[in-house]
């Protein structure tokens, strides 16, 4: 499964958002989404999500068209977002909040597979969601769109706000799931790490796209800060 | 203050209905943030349904058959040409238009039946008296608890046990990222409005059997007290808003049957004034812990 992004515009009322956005994420695959405030990096995983207005270009995943399509369909489609600030329904368990990630499942299957990813939340799954700590909140929402079986995973600022110790757990999380042939788009502000990281890593900066660098440019401080403020 | 055990039967049987008006109206806001004001002219149109199955001389199951018919057929037309065209659009937008559409089934009523109304006396039996243990009290009361009760236990049981039931809960929490998750938003807005349809004429039902006199302004009242008590329980989760149904039935129950008759008039005085009182301490609703409304479609 290809996610294509082709010239990608996004605009909200008369303020553009993202232009001319062309990027691609294959299987097995993370590309890292990186760049200032207000780029257009979470702009451009909603647009995917169908909840952005796209006013040119193209969505496409294995060449079938995702633009104009609502989000439950994208999502039944294969593509999961975890969403900044990870908007888990805290009033529900950890249990039901998974339940509610298999809306989307093409296939019938269990939860186990997941959960092996992250035991922590196995170990969780009777508690209120709204109990546990920021990181294991945001392992659950990562778990919660894994339960899917999506071919695309989307992620918008998953480190945010975590101790070192867990933005380790979420990264090796994520290397795992490429590992599951997963294609993953991450938006990130941890810049360094997600070059590291990704197979290929762009650079947003006022809607557009600036650079694409590779995991031995992670070191090179001088191109990053370059290309942020490019 | 003496309570007399028909008078605490009464409030009981009051709060069961007014609980399930409230969760009806509950649901769909839980899902839309849409104030249904046009539920009790659903409520109407189903009492209507049952005095006139009365007056062709239908057996009352008929009648409730009936009932149930109508309501249903209006909840869903209501959904279809109402609220799922305008359903991206403000609150305000939204409860203008069932305002709309109460005040337009209403004066429907009076060009088609007339203002004196229509007695359904097919179900007039429910309101003779049993005498339970020297206690006189009226079946309608005893058929309320038992059935509000029934209906409740079942809908606990749809939201806490089933994935329709999930799926509902989450839109009413985060309907934004519940459809991100791949929940169908057509389903779960339609699965609510349903219920709150089936609920709207199983309140008609027993609201006809309370008072068989059947006018325009069937369940006007009532609603507003609902209304009231939904945003006074808290109207964001169902079962806050059910409580706030129940509390405001009984509380209205209790005081009706206390006050002198040459005092009845002041009952709605003394009810709206608590219920401002009760929303001056605690503004997100009685029953409802925390913060404020969830996000809107």
């Amino acid at each position: 499964m290809t996610l294509v992004l082709d010239k990608l515009h996004i605009r909200y009322g008369a303020v553009d958002a993202v232009r001319g956005l062309s990027i691609e994420v294959g299987r097995a695959e993370i590309v890292g989404l990186i760049g200032p405030n207000g780029a257009g990096k979470s702009s451009t995983l909603n647009a995917i999500m169908g909840a952005a207005p796209v006013v040119g270009g193209q969505i496409r995943l294995d060449g079938v068209s995702l633009r104009g399509r609502r989000s439950e369909d994208v999502a039944r489609a294969g593509v999961a977002l975890v969403p900044e600030g990870r908007r888990i329904f805290a009033e529900l368990t950890v249990e039901e909040n998974l339940r509610l990630g298999l809306a989307a499942r093409r296939s019938p299957g269990g939860m186990d597979s997941v959960l092996e990813l992250f035991p922590m939340i196995a170990d969780a799954r009777r508690r209120q969601a709204g109990a546990l700590s920021g990181g294991q909140q945001q392992q659950l929402a990562i778990a919660r769109a894994l339960v899917a079986e999506p071919d695309v995973l989307l992620l918008d600022e998953p480190s945010l706000g975590l101790a070192p110790r867990v933005v380790d757990v979420v990264f090796d999380a994520l290397a795992a799931i490429r590992e599951r042939g997963i294609a993953v788009l991450l938006v990130e502000q941890r810049a360094q790490r997600t070059v590291a990281l990704a197979d290929r890593s762009h650079v947003l900066s006022n809607g557009e796209l600036r650079l694409t660098l590779g995991p031995a440019d992670a070191n090179d401080t001088d191109k990053l800060v370059a290309a942020y403020f490019a | 203050m003496s309570v007399s055990w028909q008078t605490l039967a009464d409030a009981l049987s009051l709060g069961g209905i007014y609980a399930l008006m409230a969760v009806g109206i509950g649901l769909v806001f839980g899902v839309l943030r849409l104030v249904n004001f046009a539920y009790g002219q659903l409520v109407m149109a189903g009492a209507y349904a049952i005095a006139y199955a009365s007056v062709w001389g239908w057996p009352s199951w008929a009648g409730i058959l009936l009932c149930f018919a109508v309501v249903l057929a209006l909840t869903m037309l209501l959904d279809r040409a109402v609220f799922r065209p305008l359903r991206t659009q403000s609150p305000a937008v939204m409860l203008v238009a069932t305002f709309a559409v109460a005040f337009l089934m209403q004066s429907i009523a009076i060009l088609a039946f007339g203002q004196l109304g229509t007695i359904a006396s097919s179900v007039g039996p429910l309101n003779q008296p049993w005498d339970i243990g020297g206690v006189q009290i009226r079946k309608i009361a005893i058929v309320s608890i038992v059935v509000a009760a029934v209906c409740l236990a079942l809908l606990q049981l749809l939201l806490l046990r089933t994935s329709v039931g999930l799926h509902m809960r989450a839109a009413a929490m985060d309907f934004r990222t519940a459809r991100m998750l791949g929940i169908r938003a057509n389903r779960v807005i339609g699965g609510a409005v349903l219920i709150s349809g089936v609920l709207a004429a199983v309140s008609a039902v027993m609201l006809t059997a309370r008072n068989p006199q059947v006018t325009p302004i069937f369940a006007l009242d009532d609603t507003i007290v609902v209304l009231a008590g939904v945003v006074l329980g808290g109207l964001t989760r169902p079962v806050s808003a059910t409580l706030g149904g129940f509390t405001i039935g009984f509380a209205s129950g209790i005081l009706g049957g206390a006050l002198p008759t040459n005092q009845s008039q002041y009952l709605p005085t003394f009810l709206f004034a608590a219920v401002i009182l009760v929303l001056l301490v605690r503004p997100n609703g009685l029953f409802l812990r925390g913060g404020g409304a969830a996000e809107r479609l």
